[in-house]
């Protein structure tokens, strides 16, 4: 047996340490540590409730958007208060923009480089990965940067920019667009949606989101995605890095007739979610204190970092037992039968989630921009309490996060996050029962200095580490 | 060519995500357009793990040369000065080690975004990390060095502040590194380029500025210094001349200025979107203007402030255009 400590692990959002335990060239055990600790929910403690808003998006340079909503959710169940129709709109949209700009952004930037590594130069799909995928050269990489940086001015025209807006509040958003900014925001999202559809799918969104089965999805065929399933059916991606198959979503973009992508929990059939049986075990993370629900949870850091644990992470259980996260998780949770016939699979199903979330939420973003109506309240004023409490339950990019607040005297008394890789990238619990990533990562092969398998594996989750732990 | 390497340090890795936002020419083509070689960038890279130590380790042992370091996010001291809140991954060594022993080989240091510069939001609410910037803590010279640390090129660490920092900032800063220019640098090490101007100018706001004509609420148009805690008048920063996101501020986005590009912004005394008032008159004059003048100017525009001005300042939209004046 040996041990092996991957790191400094790049092209995940933030710090991230894995340590295998490896047997037979397989990893036999798995620890995940998030090596960064800064304390954001010590900080929020007794500054004026409304804060929040300015302090926990900078938790995170690329899920800030997610933090504003979360926060303001979180707010607005304090004051009792809901966003008016066309605030709650607006939000979504900026949400939607972030969350599909980084799904871009894991796909070229942080996954697909590592097949244009000359590990895989005798493959026959090589040379093109090459010239599709390569870091900072590959033509793929570089059309999707100035697309994303486009789609962004969505962020220019609603929420002034991005990251780190202040637009979204716990009674809708700062500006209220007009009829030009409408005009604007319909050619911003056109003008992407030609690039998702003549350069990374190779065909119209609506035919891929319709894709029900793997065996369709497999002959895609077209696009930088087809060059992806392409490599994914020769590695056989979808057997590598496989998910416990439970699945978590607070439910995306949530308007007055619900969320636009289901609330939920799967465990080989639908269930509700109840955020009531959320705790975070301590026994694997360098914190002191016992598990709680977060509405009751402190963070004090154990200074000394002693051992068992391992991880600045927490790690977060949903009646006692950990989910997987993530846009796999809410197009399963949703009920899309494509979504579904690939739930419990690895990297394939993971990286295919994001791609049929990036089709279906482009029709989303569309129909938001449709239902513009200028002239009509975009906020609505409210006030907060001198104590109560409230929880912003969203779903970022990278799955379920959630803020819980409770307001004493006027102040912020507690303030608890839990984020999506939290719930991904989780320690084990005091059962011992590893995170999802550490179970993922359990057999896979560990082959050449890079260890190249264990890299897809923990990259197919597009993990935040500056989130994980904040 | 000239060698960068970048490292993220305590921060939220914004300012990286605010770089990809760099337009016409993207960010990648920028950089080479420069001449700028990336030795490695934690997001844009392709190497990992060994191929990282690797690299690292050629840099301190003298084997690579570095023409500029560029350092994200803040300097975690903590627990007890050990750094080990941030280790950075798979090398044993605190973030804090790293940055000491690279930087005297860099010839230029920048420090990207407001932790890096002053410790920034990392270093807020009692600091529980012991965050401090490359040479401030918060407004004071000194932090991970000295005041009179000097880089191999003969400056001091530019600090490229703000919350995140506007793409052009950092491309600028390169490029004119690349090419061997002075950049100018104000008093807290800032590049004048940008430094020298204020979010006030440009700001859409000033006509109801002029007239104190003040927004009451988040999403009223009007002027957000009176009431909602907008210090675009003494905050440094070009955010109003160039747009962000094609055409965005934060003025522009309906929320007011937090003044992000300077040390402690972080921690304001007072709630980010609230003007702390002493007698029902707002504390904070804009930068060099004399208190008694600003008070009767304000009084004086207040009152003369024009129906439409005053009617659109409490509007989520202009209600009342511009009266046409026809010409004779």
């Amino acid at each position: 047996m040996t041990r092996l400590v991957v790191g400094p692990f790049n092209r995940v959002e933030g710090d991230l340490e894995v340590a295998l335990t490896v047997e037979d060239g397989h990893v036999r055990r798995a620890e995940v540590n998030a090596p960064l600790y800064r304390g954001f929910e010590q900080m929020l403690l007794g500054r004026d409730p409304r804060d929040a808003l300015v302090i926990t998006p900078r938790i995170c340079g690329i899920c800030s958007i997610s933090q504003s909503a979360a926060a303001a959710q979180a707010l607005a169940g304090a004051m009792g208060l809901e966003p008016t129709p066309q605030g709650a709109a607006m939000a979504a949209l900026i949400h939607a923009a972030e969350n599909v700009a980084d799904h871009l952004t894991h796909f070229h930037l942080f996954f697909m480089p590592d097949f244009a590594r000359p590990d895989y130069a005798t493959r026959p799909w090589h040379r093109r990965a090459v010239e599709r995928f390569t870091a900072m050269e590959g033509g793929a990489q570089r059309r999707a940067v100035q697309a994303r940086a486009e789609l962004l001015h969505v962020m220019g025209l609603l929420a002034g920019k991005w990251p780190h807006t202040l637009a979204i509040q716990p009674g809708g958003v700062t500006r209220a667009p007009g009829l030009r900014e409408k005009a604007r925001l319909g050619a911003t999202l056109r003008a992407f949606r030609r690039y998702l559809e003549e350069v990374l799918f190779g065909g119209p969104l609506e035919e891929f989101a319709a894709l029900d089965t793997p065996d369709a999805l497999m002959r895609w065929g077209r696009g930088d995605v087809g060059l992806f399933l392409e490599i994914a059916a020769d590695l056989d991606l979808l057997a590598l890095g496989r998910g416990s198959g439970r699945y978590l979503s607070f439910g995306a973009y949530r308007q007055a007739e619900g969320p636009v992508f289901a609330a939920g929990v799967w465990d080989g059939a639908a269930g509700l979610l109840d955020p009531a049986a959320i705790t975070e075990d301590l026994s694997h993370a360098w914190m002191t204190g016992g598990a709680q629900h977060p509405f009751e949870g402190v963070t004090v850091p154990d200074e000394s970092m002693s051992a068992p644990a391992y991880s600045w992470c927490k790690a977060p259980r949903l009646q006692g037992r950990g989910y997987e996260v993530g846009a796999l998780a809410r197009q399963v949770v949703d009920g899309h039968p494509l979504a579904l016939a690939l739930a419990g699979g690895g990297v394939l199903a993971r990286v295919a989630g994001r791609l049929l979330e990036l089709a279906r939420s482009q029709p989303v973003m569309e129909g938001l921009v449709t239902g513009i109506v200028p002239g009509e309240a975009f906020m609505v004023q409210g006030h907060l309490p001198r104590s109560g409490r409230g929880a912003g339950l969203v779903e970022a990019a990278r799955g379920a996060l959630g803020h819980w607040l409770r307001i004493e005297g006027g102040k912020i008394a507690g303030y608890q996050i839990i984020a999506p890789t939290t719930w991904n990238f989780s320690p084990r619990d005091s059962a011992g029962v590893p995170g999802p990533l550490e179970a993922a990562l359990e057999g896979v092969a560990v082959e050449g200095p890079g260890a190249l398998s264990v890299q897809h594996v923990v990259r197919s989750f597009d993990p935040c580490m500056v989130c994980t732990v904040h | 060519m000239k060698t960068l390497l970048w490292l993220q340090a305590a921060g939220c890795g914004g300012c990286t995500m605010s770089l990809l936002c760099a337009e016409s020419p993207d960010v990648i083509e920028t950089l080479e357009d420069a001449g700028i070689r990336l030795l490695w960038h934690p997001a844009l890279s392709v190497e990992t793990g060994a191929e990282v130590l690797t690299l690292l380790n050629a840099i301190t042992e003298g084997r690579q040369v570095l023409d500029i370091l560029c350092v994200e996010g803040a300097i975690a001291r903590g627990p007890a000065g050990t750094g080990r809140f941030q280790m950075l991954a798979g090398t044993g060594h605190s973030l804090m080690h790293w940055v000491e022993r690279l930087a005297p080989r860099a010839a230029h240091v920048v420090a990207v975004g407001s932790c890096a510069a002053f410790g920034g939001v990392t270093a807020a609410g009692g600091n529980p990390s012991d965050a401090v910037g490359l040479q401030y803590d918060g407004g004071h010279s000194g932090g991970l060095f000295a005041p009179d640390w000097r880089a191999g090129g003969g400056d001091p660490v530019i600090n490229i502040a703000g919350c995140p920092t506007h793409p052009g900032w950092v491309t600028e800063t390169l490029m004119l590194l690349a090419a061997g220019e002075e950049i100018a640098l104000d008093g807290f090490s800032r590049p004048r380029f940008y430094a020298d101007h204020l979010v006030h100018h440009g700001c859409p706001k000033n006509e109801f500025y002029e007239y104190k004509a003040s927004a009451r609420e988040l999403s009223e148009i009007g002027c957000m210094m009176e009431n909602l805690g907008c210090i675009g008048t003494q905050a440094v920063g070009d955010c109003n001349i160039r747009p962000w996101n094609g055409e965005g501020s934060c003025t522009r986005g309906g929320y007011p200025c937090i003044n992000c590009t300077a040390p402690r912004f972080e921690d304001p005394a007072h709630a980010f979107v609230e003007t702390p008032k002493v007698a029902g008159i707002p504390v904070g004059l804009p930068t060099d203007m004399p208190k008694a003048w600003f008070m009767a100017l304000a009084s004086l525009s207040k009152a003369a402030t024009p129906e439409r001005i005053g009617q659109n300042a409490k509007a989520d939209r202009v209600l009342v255009p511009p009266t046409l004046r026809r010409p004779k």
